[in-house]
């Protein structure tokens, strides 16, 4: 038998996983912002990485400073005490500018027409959610957010594009992001953010952080070139 | 401030030569990847054999095809795979610390034993930090010599770092820190918290058989081909992945993840290859086999800081 949440499962010669929930929800994110809190502040030096990701905190650390039994006792003290920690819920919710249109937004169409409804009903089902970063990963500063809107959820392409530009925001399940680097990708895609979403040269350099409140507020391809975006087309086959 | 002095032109780039630091770190909440050497033993003794600290920026040349000219007179150590190095032609001795002069050209063929060797100079490669690091990682264009993530490139000039130098040429490995590559190694692993979703079958198959090393390999992870591991659970809600996460996606081939993976995702694991583990693993061409070995966490722990015990910090 599998005992009870919160659970801490061997991760490797220098990790631990924290486990805290079963099901992806909102309301884990205080909890895992206030887990990260914690562990920065006691293991400190000993600190390497911290991966939270919707459920769980991963938690890395030199082997070399502190034995793996002590950072689990550590873990299980700060479990013990533990509170949410919602200041992220206090704090702006960030705006990305998106210009929705199906030249940049091939995958609008097909959102569409699975959920009968129209481009523009899409456009606005998926601008008036405030979404919530859940994890960040695939790629430096890619940010899965959610939940997308019931009616929009619309599964991964068959096929995933070799190659999408930069700032393409796009759906996959109840799931949302926009693509920090031209890279490959299997997500439906809806339309074009001109916000720089990594940046090495940036303090911080992520514009996004595990916790942030976002929206995606529509702009036209005007404004959008006005910030700076691309509005050269994504081909519609992958 | 002067620019740095060129020690080394590059005449041929191959396929993948990289420099790498111990890795990036602090930032995999960011969906930063580690980087870093895909075998820190060999990369570790090149660096200790020129007398340079833990950590110091190396070149990590994966299959050969590299031609380096000397501007300056050096002392390296070159380490890990066998590549049919040579030095002006002559056989380039490994494992051991060398002075390089001015002219003489360094070259790097193909695999004979091994697939990845580590060029270490006395003080170090110069290159920008990047996120804290000049670990190549050429999937987010970080790290490397220009910081855009890219392979050395024809034409590329690499210059000494300012880190001590002035260590007599001549140091030698010890024998037990020289490995033979072809010798079918047992890859030690932590098994993890997911091991009790495995079928009992597949867990005896996953520790008793002998896998082969996809072709599907890089430095994000390797495949192994073998017995299809069947695991209860599917698919999981995205997580961290620590180095050396051996996932099995639901095709029952299970894929021991190196320094550049994903940093998320949501395949059960059999558990994770130690540091060692992993580093051995990334000398293993297409074809080799290998077998998984369990071990416990306070054994790899042990093994772990007896490595690390034979260098500086």
């Amino acid at each position: 038998m599998t005992p009870a949440l919160p659970r801490i499962e061997s991760a490797g010669l220098d990790g631990w996983m924290v486990r805290l929930f079963d099901d992806i929800d909102e309301a884990n994110m205080p909890w895992l912002t206030a887990l990260v809190r914690q562990c920065e502040a006691s293991l400190s030096d000993a600190l390497v990485d911290l991966v939270p990701s919707y459920t769980t905190l991963l938690v890395i650390f030199d082997p070399l400073v502190i034995a793996p039994g002590d950072v689990r006792q550590r873990l299980q003290q700060l479990l013990a005490n533990l509170e949410p920690d919602d200041s992220s819920a206090a704090a702006d919710v960030v705006e990305l500018p998106t210009w929705y249109d199906t030249r940049v937004g091939p995958e609008l169409e097909r959102i569409a027409e699975r959920a009968g409804m129209s481009i523009e009903q899409v456009i606005e089902a998926h601008s008036q959610t405030e979404y919530r970063v859940f994890a960040l990963g695939f790629a430096p500063g890619f940010a899965f957010m959610g939940r997308v809107a019931e009616t929009i959820a619309c599964p991964r392409l068959d096929t995933p594009r070799q190659r999408l530009p930069a700032g393409s925001v796009a759906i996959a399940e109840r799931q949302t992001s926009a693509y920090p680097q031209v890279s490959p990708g299997g997500w439906n895609l809806i339309g074009r953010t001109p916000a720089v979403l990594f940046d090495r040269h940036r303090d911080g350099f992520s514009l996004l952080r595990v916790g942030d409140r976002v929206r995606f507020v529509p702009v036209s391809q005007a404004e959008f070139e006005q910030l700076g975006g691309n509005s050269q087309p994504t081909e519609a086959r992958a | 401030m002067s620019a740095p002095q060129t020690l080394f032109e590059v005449r041929r780039a191959g396929p993948l030569a990289l420099l790498q630091d111990a890795g990036r770190f602090g930032v995999r909440r960011l969906g930063v990847t580690q980087g870093g050497p895909a075998d820190a033993h060999a990369w570790a003794w090149a660096n200790q054999l020129v007398g340079n600290a833990w950590g110091t920026t190396g070149l990590e040349i994966t299959m050969g095809g590299l031609e380096l000219v000397c501007r300056a007179e050096a002392i390296i150590a070159v380490c890990g795979a066998d590549l049919g190095s040579s030095l002006d032609g002559e056989a380039l001795p490994l494992w051991q610390g060398l002075r390089v002069e001015a002219g003489q050209r360094l070259s790097f063929q193909q695999p004979v034993n091994g697939l990845r060797a580590y060029l270490a100079v006395a003080g170090g490669f110069e290159a920008e930090q990047v996120l804290g690091s000049t670990a190549t990682v050429t999937r987010e264009g970080l790290g490397g010599l220009h910081g855009d993530g890219q392979p050395l490139q024809e034409g590329d000039r690499l210059a000494r770092a300012a880190g001590p130098t002035g260590l007599q040429p001549g140091q030698r490995a010890p024998a037990d820190a020289i490995i033979d590559y072809r010798q079918a190694p047992r890859l030690a692993l932590i098994p993890g918290a997911q091991v009790a979703a495995f079928e009992g079958s597949s867990l005896y198959q996953a520790f008793n058989a002998t896998w082969q090393v996809d072709d599907r390999a890089d430095r994000m992870g390797v495949r192994l081909r073998g017995p299809e591991l069947k695991c209860r659970s599917g698919g999981m809600i995205s997580e961290g992945i620590g180095p050396g996460a051996v996932q099995v996606p639901p095709d029952g081939q299970p894929i021991a993840l190196l320094n550049d993976r994903q940093t998320i995702g949501g395949y059960p694991r059999l558990g994770a290859l130690t540091p060692l583990a992993c580093a051995r693993l990334a000398q293993c061409l297409p074809g080799q086999q290998v077998r998984l070995q369990p071990t416990s966490l306070e054994q790899a722990s042990r093994a772990y800081r007896a490595f690390r015990s034979r260098f500086g910090t």
